[in-house]
């Protein structure tokens, strides 16, 4: 397995980031680089794992969520809130969607 | 003895030290934020001690920031369920300390803020991630701090500043407010100048929480280690020496000096084994595939909305592609790339699924050599010592400095590092494992080691 350019440009996207296109030979090297060494865990017998093997280490709790220890209201960690939402930045595109909306209705 | 010597190192003289090491452009680097108004409760077990805490643990009144652009300046809403506890036991909490960013590094040249300098030799690296937890001890300005692990970032900086560094069981201490890197092996861990000290603030910081799902709700024993007044205070130990962790091509000089510690243990009544654990091998590429894969999913969430950086731009896309690519430095971008590869369709198989079966095989092994009666198992902490600023530019190469540490992550094992000795003046780590939750042996069995070696462990 052999990570390309084209790899880079992908996993680049998918993880949100953007990337300088002169940045993408060295990524793809580096890539490679750890990813070769990594080749070593194809040769392990691993079909008697069970992939399921309790994790003795990591135990556990019910999945009930206490309430978070807040200092403050949630509403004071904001520039601005209103009617128990936050105000976030308007986008550029809000307008145009906003204009769309008025001429679809 | 040691405990005394904590509660005589009072604020006032930590910002004595910070004042001297700290400044200039020979200075440590080693804080990135601090709280001169902080002054500790009169009451509690650390009352009015000073201590460091490294900056991916939430604090209310200073900066979390990662070491990362993309957190510069952050205040937490809340803060770290370690750090509420330092505080209730009255210590006085002076400052956030420099780290590579998101955790990610083994020398604390990652952070965005500027490496850290070793003030055993400020030409050299501290180690990472928690080096400036480590160097924060190593010079004196405080004798306790909070470090985090992943693969080895608290015993590392232990062993290259000839420190004490704790690695506590998964689940002993809550990661609540602890900044997630990779969720299934991070662990708050403490530094101490002496055995007796990291101790202390482990029994402090120790101990189930609710709002950590993985915490254990499991009773914390004594950890502060007493040895009476025997000659021979550790026998009936049974001490195994893996195989697989003196290599032939391991430094002879950094062999030797953990040889004359394992020659101590027996002067001390323990019993040395040879064990093995054969996987060894195989937890650096392990690692390097389960941590990243957790990363990148961890760090989805700066995305330039809820909090951190944001870089202006006019549709929501280019939003999170900026602030992203603006706000990450160059080790935490080349993790995400490689966590998303291995876990995008097509690779997830091949790379993540067989990483975690090994991961498996590497639990198995240390569960099958606590079995047999080995109740520790003594080894180096890292194969070399401090290594000069810059000098390491291979990413797999830096990798390769956990090689002793990651397996005990991996398999949520407690362990640590004290000094054992030293080469051309550099301190050279020795490092304990132990069995799931029995911190208390192996801190029993470090203090036992530390009081014989004596100064012999700074030669």
């Amino acid at each position: 397995m052999s990570v390309t350019p084209d790899d880079v440009r992908h996993v680049a996207r998918l993880s949100r980031l953007g990337l300088e296109e002169d940045r993408v030979p060295s990524l793809v090297a580096e890539l490679n680089g750890i990813l070769g060494h990594m080749d070593v865990l194809q040769q392990v017998d691993i079909s008697a794992v069970p992939l399921t093997a309790p994790y003795h280490a990591a135990p556990l709790r019910d999945d009930a969520l206490p309430a978070d220890p807040l200092l403050r209201t949630r509403e004071t960690f904001a520039p601005a809130a209103r009617d128990g939402f936050f105000l976030v930045p308007r986008l550029t595109t809000h307008g145009a969607l906003e204009a769309k909306v008025a001429e679809d209705a | 003895m040691t405990i005394d010597a904590l509660r005589a190192h009072r604020v006032s003289d930590a910002w004595s030290v910070f004042d001297a090491v700290q400044a200039g452009p020979d200075g440590l680097n080693a804080f990135l934020s601090t709280d001169r108004t902080a002054v500790g409760n009169a009451t509690g077990s650390l009352a009015g001690v000073p201590v460091a805490v490294k900056d991916n643990l939430a604090t209310l009144h200073m900066p979390t920031t990662c070491g990362s652009k993309i957190l510069d300046g952050y205040i937490s809403p809340f803060e770290a369920t370690a750090v509420r506890k330092l505080r209730e036991a009255g210590a006085a909490i002076i400052g956030k300390t420099n780290m590579d960013e998101f955790a990610m590094g083994s020398s604390n040249e990652n952070s965005a803020y500027g490496p850290v300098r070793n003030p055993v030799d400020r030409t050299r690296v501290p180690g990472g991630s928690s080096g400036g937890s480590a160097a924060a001890v190593a010079s004196g300005v405080v004798r306790i701090a909070l470090g985090s692990e992943t693969g080895g970032s608290v015993r590392q900086p232990a062993a290259f500043c000839g420190i004490v560094g704790i690695k506590p069981t998964y689940g002993r201490v809550s990661r609540y407010g602890l900044v997630a890197y990779a969720s299934s092996l991070d662990n708050v861990g403490v530094f101490g100048a002496t055995v007796h000290e990291a101790a202390l603030g482990l029994q402090v910081i120790a101990g189930h929480d609710r709002f950590d799902s993985t915490s254990a709700n499991t009773l914390v024993p004594s950890l502060v280690p007493d040895l009476g007044t025997s000659d021979r205070p550790l026998t009936g130990l049974v001490v195994g020496k893996p195989r697989e962790y003196f290599p032939a091509s391991l430094d002879p000089r950094v062999a030797e000096r953990c040889e004359r510690a394992l020659a101590s243990l027996v002067a001390l009544g323990a019993e040395v084994r040879d064990v093995s654990l054969p996987s060894t091998e195989l937890a650096i590429p392990v690692y390097y595939i389960i941590a990243p894969a957790e990363a990148s999913s961890n760090l989805a969430r700066y995305d330039g909305v809820r909090y951190g950086h944001r870089a202006p731009a006019a549709d929501l896309g280019t939003l999170y592609e900026q602030t992203r690519s603006q706000g990450f430095g160059a080790e935490v971008t080349r993790r995400i790339l490689l966590g998303t590869y291995v876990l995008s369709a097509g690779y997830y198989d091949a790379y993540y699924k067989r990483a975690q079966a090994v991961r498996s095989l590497i639990t198995q092994e240390f569960t099958q050599v606590f079995a047999s009666g080995v109740h520790l198992l003594f080894t180096p902490t890292a194969p070399t010592t401090a290594f000069r600023l810059g000098e390491v530019s291979d990413p797999y190469e830096m990798y390769l400095s956990d090689i002793f540490t990651v397996t005990a992550n991996l398999a949520g094992i407690p362990a640590m590092s004290l000094p054992v000795g030293r080469i051309d003046g550099l301190p050279v780590g020795g490092q304990f494992m132990a069995a799931p939750f029995d911190e208390a042996t192996m801190l029993r069995a470090a203090a036992a080691l530390e009081r014989v070696l004596g100064a012999e462990a700074h030669q």
